[in-house]
């Protein structure tokens, strides 16, 4: 068994522009991870960043420009949409927006039945009605549910019903694409919850995107954070908000809100300045020296490589390589 | 405090074709000179529908059955719409959560600003008007104000468009800035930009914010007291401290037990409040928030709560805290 459950080496994904022959959107580039099976790697930073171009490359619903993409040590890079489709079985997508992301004229069964005739996993109707049922049960819903349509449920209902989807064909891998974000903060919990709950009865494997740094510590084993479709630091998810080394990690958390009126008032850390550069044409050098307190000549010029800094913690950063001339 | 404006018992209701929904069903509050308060709440629970009252800005469908809103001596649920032209934008500005549909796409964005200027002074020239809008650009620190003047909305990030819409929301030097959720769309780095200028310019000119958010870290960081909305009510008032380490409200309670704090044992579950918000065509008889509450008793469920004045700055909205509620199972009397 290989414990390396999803592992993407050198990702990269450039997107045309229209109109322009020779300019590119650098959405991701050369981004590596992996992810252990079992466990949660997070993906964090500002809009625009790439974490969800990311995950929809890593899904195939993008081809990427070159790179690796390994699920369960088979290489997925280079298959085709056919052979892709018995793989698609062990890995699925929970999306961050309810309302766009469940077809407005299928009833709640409907949905959930797809994935399983897609796959053709229940020889008759009966049997997948069981599914159903007992996958309804387990997201909080209940039978009842089954013959309705999407429009009747609020947020928090359509996300369990997004997550039924995803989850009905029992998958090794899921990828989480902000699916707390449109989701009121009384309903975001009771969603976390369910997924931990799913990962620990089935040993899933969650790439779980977000913009809400304070979730994505609670659910994450691992905490990447991108910034301009570079990967700039990835470690343990309690070292980054206790030790980010990152200039750019350090203002992302020094601009969280904090819920403490004292704590808040005592914030001492100053957030990043400016706003995020294009990525049509980005800057050189390190990507993040054009708004970095911390940045000096060298920076602009040579392009910093992820590297160990002990206990697993990697950075890609001038401050902490050491073989900065 | 000196009040600079005073909503008493608001009632706003928008008829549709599926019924009348009671947005919000009497909201009383006031708001001091040189104040932040917060209006928190989740969708749906008539914090913004209460700041658009404010300025009678609601759709055709919307009426206010019941209250007042006093400012200056008036009720502005009552003058006439003249009257309340200058009222908008002049006395009571706003900014909202969308810079983007806000802003006109096909004009240049200092063009705008200056457009606001000659609504309420018309008899400033046009150089003054655009020294004016320009002396704007600087006080709400866009870079290369002559350069960006020029620009049209779709050429500035989400960010800098929030900048234009404050500046055009001081323009005329508001007595009051209503802000509905202007940071919502923004990533946190941005919202802690935008965070910081309104702090600055509250201390610079010394105006009251009404800011209505969703998110509790965003209001300990600029308000200085807070209104919990949930089902078109007040559920609890309280100065910003009292709110985060006193709340005597199992709503605000199961509000801040919700959201991760950095100390978060991993291993825990969060605690979220189970089922889902109130249909406001329908609202429950009783207490609002009942159907959710872990505490909630019969009486809850029958009969809408009376205020209860914790201290003199603290008000809740739940019958655990009226004296004759009894102890057993009740987080207020242990």
């Amino acid at each position: 068994m290989n414990d390396i459950m999803l592992e993407v080496r050198d990702l990269t994904k450039h997107f045309p522009v229209s109109g322009s022959k020779r300019q590119v959107v650098h959405a991701v580039d050369g981004v590596s991870f992996q992810v252990p099976r079992g466990k949660t790697l997070g993906l964090v930073g500002e809009s625009g960043c790439g974490k969800s171009s990311c995950a929809r490359t890593i899904i195939r619903i993008y081809d990427p420009t070159s790179g690796q993409i390994i699920l369960d040590g088979q290489d997925i890079t280079h298959l085709t949409q056919r052979q892709l489709i018995p793989l698609r079985r062990n890995i699925q997508m929970i999306f961050q927006d309810p309302y766009a992301s469940l077809n407005a004229r299928m009833t709640v069964r409907d949905i959930i039945e797809e994935p399983l005739r897609a796959h053709k996993v229940c020889a008759t109707a009966r049997e997948a009605d069981e599914l159903i049922y007992e996958m309804l049960d387990r997201v909080g819903l209940s039978k009842e549910h089954a013959n309705r349509y999407a429009h009747e449920f609020s947020g928090g209902q359509r996300q369990r019903v997004g997550i039924a989807r995803a989850l009905i064909l029992h998958p090794k891998v899921v990828i989480c694409d902000e699916p707390i974000s449109a989701l009121d903060v009384s309903i975001q919990a009771q969603v976390v919850n369910l997924l931990k709950q799913f990962q620990e009865e089935q040993g899933l494997t969650y790439l779980f995107i977000a913009h809400d740094l304070s979730m994505v510590r609670y659910v994450s084993d691992e905490v990447g954070v991108m910034y301009l479709g570079k990967l700039v630091e990835l470690c343990e998810a309690n070292e980054i908000y206790d030790h980010p080394l990152h200039p750019y990690t350090q203002g992302l958390l020094a601009a969280i809100p904090i819920p403490d009126p004292q704590l808040a008032r005592a914030k001492t850390a100053s957030s990043i300045e400016g706003d995020i550069p294009s990525p049509i044409s980005p800057p050189s050098g390190c990507r993040f020296h054009t708004r970095c307190p911390r940045a000096t000549p060298l920076c602009s010029q040579v392009e910093p490589v992820m590297a160990d800094v002990g206990g697993g913690h990697r950075v890609a950063c001038h401050l902490f390589s050491q073989c900065t001339p | 405090m000196d009040e600079i404006l005073q909503v008493k018992g608001l009632r706003t209701s928008f008829l549709t074709s599926t019924g009348e929904v009671q947005s919000v069903r009497g909201v009383s509050f006031s708001l001091g000179k040189g104040e932040a308060l917060g209006i928190v709440g989740e969708s749906g629970s008539g914090k913004s529908v209460t700041s658009m009252s404010i300025l009678r800005l609601l759709a055709s469908t919307g009426r206010i059955k019941e209250g007042e809103v006093l400012f200056e001596g008036k009720d502005l649920t009552k003058v006439p719409q003249k009257q309340l032209w200058d009222i908008r934008g002049g006395k009571i500005a706003m900014i909202f959560q969308d810079p983007m549909s806000s802003l006109n796409p096909l004009a240049r964005v200092g063009k705008q600003v200056e457009e606001m200027i000659a609504t309420h002074e018309p008899d400033l020239s046009k150089q003054e008007r655009q020294a004016r809008a320009l002396e704007l650009f600087r006080l709400v620190r866009i870079p290369e104000p002559e350069k960006r003047y020029r620009s049209y909305p779709h050429e500035f990030s989400g960010g800098m468009r929030q900048r234009v819409m404050i500046a055009m929301a001081l323009a005329c030097k508001p007595d009051i800035l209503i802000a509905d959720e202007p940071t919502t769309a923004l990533d946190v780095t941005i919202q802690d930009q935008i965070l910081k200028l309104l702090r600055q310019l509250q201390a610079e000119m010394g105006m009251s914010i009404i800011f209505i958010t969703h998110d509790l870290g965003v209001v300990a960081e600029l308000c200085s007291r807070v209104l919990v909305m949930y089902g078109g009510m007040v559920m609890e008032e309280a100065p910003i401290d009292d709110i985060f380490h006193r709340p005597r409200h199992p709503y605000t309670m199961g509000l801040l037990a919700s959201i991760p704090n950095i100390k978060q044992d991993k291993s825990q579950r969060l605690t979220p409040i189970p089922g889902s918000p109130p249909d406001m065509t329908n609202p429950p008889a009783g207490c609002p928030f009942a159907p959710r509450c872990p505490h909630a008793r019969r009486i809850c469920m029958e009969q809408m709560p009376p205020y209860t004045q914790v201290d003199p700055t603290h008000r809740s909205m739940c019958w655990l805290l009226t004296p004759e509620a009894p102890a057993q199972d009740n987080p207020f009397k242990e």
